[in-house]
C-alpha cells in the first residue's frame, strides 16, 4: 500500500485532490449562494468574490420571503424543527425496536425468522410509491393523516429494516460463548443483552443509526403526501422557494446549508464511534 | 460440596449424536478430564451441562438437583472457555469480578487473592485486547473460579497457549482446581494433558463413554484397541494374531518367530486377535534368539530423553520401538531382533476391538 517512490506519492496527492474537489465543490459552491442575492448568483460569468449578505438567511430565519411580486410568509425554521423532531424520534423508536429484533434474528433459529426478517427488507425495494396511495387512504382511516406519530411510523419502512439488518451482522459477529459466559456468572439473558451485546454491538448500531436518521432526514415522498404545511420536514418546505415570481436561489442555498448542518455535525460527531470499529481481542483471532 | 451426575444423556442433531446415553458422575473435589479426539462430543457435553443446549434425553443433576431446563445462572455452574470468551469492553479486573454478584469491599478482595494465585496482578487494569494469550487464559479461569462455583467445566482451556506455558500450566492446575470442593470437568484433546491433570480419564468416542478410569489404569489396561491408540507416544504397536494355548501359556506368531503373549487361565486357543504392545515395552537387540522377532531398523529418531526407532518386521509390519538414549541402538538398516515380555502383550478381539483377558497386564502394573 505504501507509496515511497516521489511519482507515486504525487500521483496519490493529485489524484486525492481531484476527488475531493469533485464531492466538495457543489457544497462550497451552495455555501457561497447562500451569501448572495439572486441577482449576483445570475450573473454570467459567476464570480467568486462578491460582497455577501446575509439576506437570505435573515429572511429564513424570520419567515418573512421578501420578492419582487411582494412578501411571502414562508415556515422554514417550522419544518427544520419539525425534520429534526420527526427523524430523531423515528430513529429512536427504530433503535427500541430494531435492535432486539437484531438480536433475536442473529442469535436464534425461529420458524419463519428469515422470512420475516427478508420482510422486512424488501420495504426497502419496494417503490414508496406502491405504498403512499393505500396507505393514504389507511391514514385517513385511522386519523393518522397529518400527525407526527403517522408520519414518525411511515419513516419505520425506511430505518427498521436498514437499522435490523446492520446490527443484525454486528450481533452475529460476537462469539455467543461471550455471552455465555456472561451468563454463568450468574447475569440474566437481560442482563447479557444489555451489558454485553448491546456495548458490543455500539459501533455498528451507531453506524446503523446514523445512516437511518440521513435517510429519514432526506425523505421527501411519504411527508409530502401524509402531512400538511405545519407538520412538514424541510425537504418538502423548499417547494416554497419555487415562487411565482421565480425561484429564490439564495435562500435555497441558505436553506440547504442550514438543513445540511445538522446531519453534517452528526455524522463528524459519529465518526469516531464509526471508525472505532468492532474489536474483539478477547477472542483469538 | 455437589456432586455431578450425568445419567443416560443423549443429544441429537440431525443424524449426528454428539451424545448417545452418556453416564458419569463426578465427586466434589474431583477433576475429571473428557477426552477423546475431535467431534467425539466432548464441547457438546459441557454446553448440555451448563446449560447452552438441553439433552434430548436423560437428567444432569447438580448436589442431587436436577439442572435440566434451568437457566444457565442457576446452575451454579463456572467455565473457561478455549476461545477465552472474555468481555472486550472490559478491564481484566471487571472480567474476573463479573463472575461475582455481591458488591462493595468483598470483591476487590477476592478478586485480589484469585488474581495472586494465578499470577495476573499486575494486568488487572488491562483489557483483553492488551493481555497475551496466556494472561487471557489465567483471566478467564480467575472468572470461573472467583464463584465458588459447585461445577467447573474447563473446555479445553490450555488449547491456544504455548508450549512452555501449557507446561507450566499443567503443573499448577492441579493444585488451583483442588482448591475448591468443585466437581471438575476437563476437556481436552491431548492424552497427556488428561493424564497430568485428571483424577480420573473418561474416554469420549462417537458420543459414547468408552472407557472411565484413573489415567494408570488408562494406559495399562486400555478397555479396546481403539483406546489403546489414542494413550502414549509413539503409538502402541499392532499385530494380526491367533494365540494358541501351550504350557500353560498363550503363544502366537508374530513375522514369523513364536511369541508368548500371557498366561492361557485355562483357555485353549483365542479367535482372530490384534496384538497390541507399547512401543518402550520392546526389547532390541543384535543377537538372534528363539523368542525374538527379526527385524530392520529403518530409522531412528533421537528425542533425547529417549530414542525412537522405526522397525519393519519380517513379514513388513513397521513397529515402533521407544529406547532409553543410553541404550544400544544399533543404526539405521541394521538387522536386529525384537522382544517383548508376555505380561507386556495386550490382546484385543479382531471383530470388536475389545481387549481379551483384562488380567494379563494387571500382574506387570
Amino acid at each position: 500500500m505504501e507509496h515511497s517512490s516521489l511519482a507515486g506519492r504525487i500521483f496519490r496527492g493529485v489524484a486525492l485532490s481531484l476527488i475531493l474537489i469533485f464531492f466538495m465543490f457543489p457544497i462550497v459552491w451552495i455555501f457561497l449562494m447562500s451569501f448572495q442575492n439572486n441577482d449576483q448568483i445570475l450573473r454570467i460569468p459567476p464570480r467568486i468574490l462578491f460582497e455577501p449578505t446575509l439576506a437570505n438567511y435573515e429572511a429564513l430565519i424570520s419567515g418573512q420571503l421578501r420578492t419582487a411580486a411582494g412578501n411571502l410568509q414562508i415556515s422554514f425554521m417550522r419544518n427544520l424543527f419539525n425534520s429534526v423532531v420527526l427523524s430523531s424520534a423515528a430513529v429512536l423508536l427504530a433503535l427500541l425496536l430494531g435492535v432486539p429484533a437484531a438480536y433475536a434474528f442473529a442469535r436464534f433459529k425461529f420458524r419463519l425468522g428469515e422470512t420475516i426478517a427478508f420482510t422486512l427488507l424488501s420495504f426497502r425495494f419496494a417503490p414508496p410509491l406502491l405504498v403512499l396511495l393505500p396507505l393514504s387512504l389507511y391514514y385517513q382511516e385511522l386519523g393518522l393523516n397529518d400527525t407526527y406519530f403517522g408520519i414518525v411510523w411511515v419513516y419505520q419502512l425506511i430505518a427498521l429494516p436498514l437499522i435490523l439488518w446492520i446490527v443484525r451482522g454486528y450481533f452475529e459477529d460476537i462469539s455467543p460463548d461471550i455471552e455465555h459466559a456472561y451468563r454463568l456468572a450468574g447475569h440474566s439473558w437481560r442482563e447479557a443483552f444489555t451489558r454485553i451485546a448491546v456495548p458490543l454491538a455500539g459501533p455498528g448500531i451507531a453506524a446503523a443509526g446514523l445512516l437511518s436518521f440521513i435517510f429519514c432526514w432526506n425523505n421527501f415522498v411519504f411527508a409530502l403526501i401524509l402531512a400538511s404545511a405545519d407538520k412538514q420536514p424541510v425537504t418538502v418546505g423548499a417547494l416554497a422557494f419555487v415562487t411565482a415570481s421565480g425561484i429564490q436561489y439564495g435562500q435555497i442555498a441558505a436553506a440547504i446549508v442550514l438543513s445540511v448542518t445538522p446531519t453534517l455535525l452528526l455524522a463528524l460527531y459519529a465518526q469516531r464511534y464509526l471508525v472505532e470499529g468492532l474489536s474483539l481481542g478477547a477472542v483469538k483471532g | 460440596m455437589a456432586r455431578l451426575e450425568i445419567n443416560s444423556v443423549s443429544k441429537a442433531f440431525g443424524a449426528a449424536r454428539p451424545a448417545d446415553g452418556l453416564s458419569l458422575a463426578v465427586e466434589p473435589g474431583e477433576i475429571v478430564a473428557v477426552f477423546g479426539p475431535s467431534g467425539s462430543g466432548k464441547t457438546v457435553l459441557l454446553r448440555m451441562i451448563a446449560g447452552m443446549f438441553e439433552p434430548d434425553d436423560g437428567d444432569i443433576t447438580v448436589g442431587g438437583r436436577s439442572v435440566v431446563g434451568a437457566p444457565p445462572e442457576r446452575r451454579g455452574i463456572g467455565m473457561a472457555f478455549q476461545n477465552f470468551a472474555l468481555f472486550p469492553h472490559m478491564t481484566a479486573r471487571d472480567n474476573i469480578a463479573s463472575g461475582l454478584r455481591a458488591g462493595g469491599n468483598e470483591v476487590a478482595s477476592r478478586v485480589a487473592a484469585i488474581s495472586k494465585l494465578l499470577k495476573i496482578e499486575h494486568v488487572l487494569g488491562h483489557t483483553p485486547r492488551e493481555l497475551s494469550n496466556g494472561q487471557k487464559q489465567r483471566t478467564a479461569l480467575a472468572r470461573a473460579l472467583i464463584g465458588n462455583p459447585d461445577v467447573l467445566l474447563l473446555d479445553d482451556p490450555l488449547r491456544n497457549v504455548d508450549a512452555k506455558l501449557r507446561y507450566e500450566m499443567r503443573l499448577e492446575l492441579p493444585n488451583l482446581l483442588r482448591r475448591g470442593t468443585a466437581a471438575v470437568l476437563y476437556v481436552t484433546q491431548d492424552y497427556r494433558e488428561a493424564m497430568a491433570i485428571a483424577d480420573r480419564i473418561a474416554v469420549l468416542i462417537d458420543g459414547r463413554l468408552a472407557q472411565v478410569a484413573t489415567p494408570a489404569d488408562i494406559y495399562a489396561q486400555p478397555a479396546s484397541v481403539a483406546i489403546a491408540r489414542l494413550f502414549g507416544d509413539p503409538t502402541i504397536n499392532l499385530a494380526e494374531v491367533s494365540p494358541v494355548a501351550e504350557h500353560g501359556m498363550l503363544s502366537a506368531m508374530v513375522a514369523g518367530a513364536r511369541m508368548r503373549v500371557g498366561a492361557a487361565d485355562g483357555l485353549a486357543s483365542l479367535g482372530a486377535c490384534w496384538l497390541g504392545v507399547r512401543p518402550e515395552d520392546l526389547v532390541v537387540s543384535s543377537a538372534s534368539a528363539d523368542d525374538a522377532i527379526p527385524a530392520r531398523i529403518l530409522a531412528i529418531t533421537p528425542m533425547h530423553e529417549k530414542a525412537v526407532l522405526l522397525l519393519r518386521l519380517a513379514d513388513g509390519t513397521e513397529w515402533l520401538a521407544a529406547l532409553p538414549p543410553d541404550a544400544p541402538q544399533g543404526a539405521a538398516d541394521d538387522g536386529v531382533f525384537v522382544r517383548f515380555a508376555p505380561d507386556a502383550a495386550m490382546l484385543f478381539d479382531r471383530a470388536t476391538g475389545l481387549r481379551i483377558g483384562p488380567s494379563h497386564r494387571l500382574k506387570a502394573a
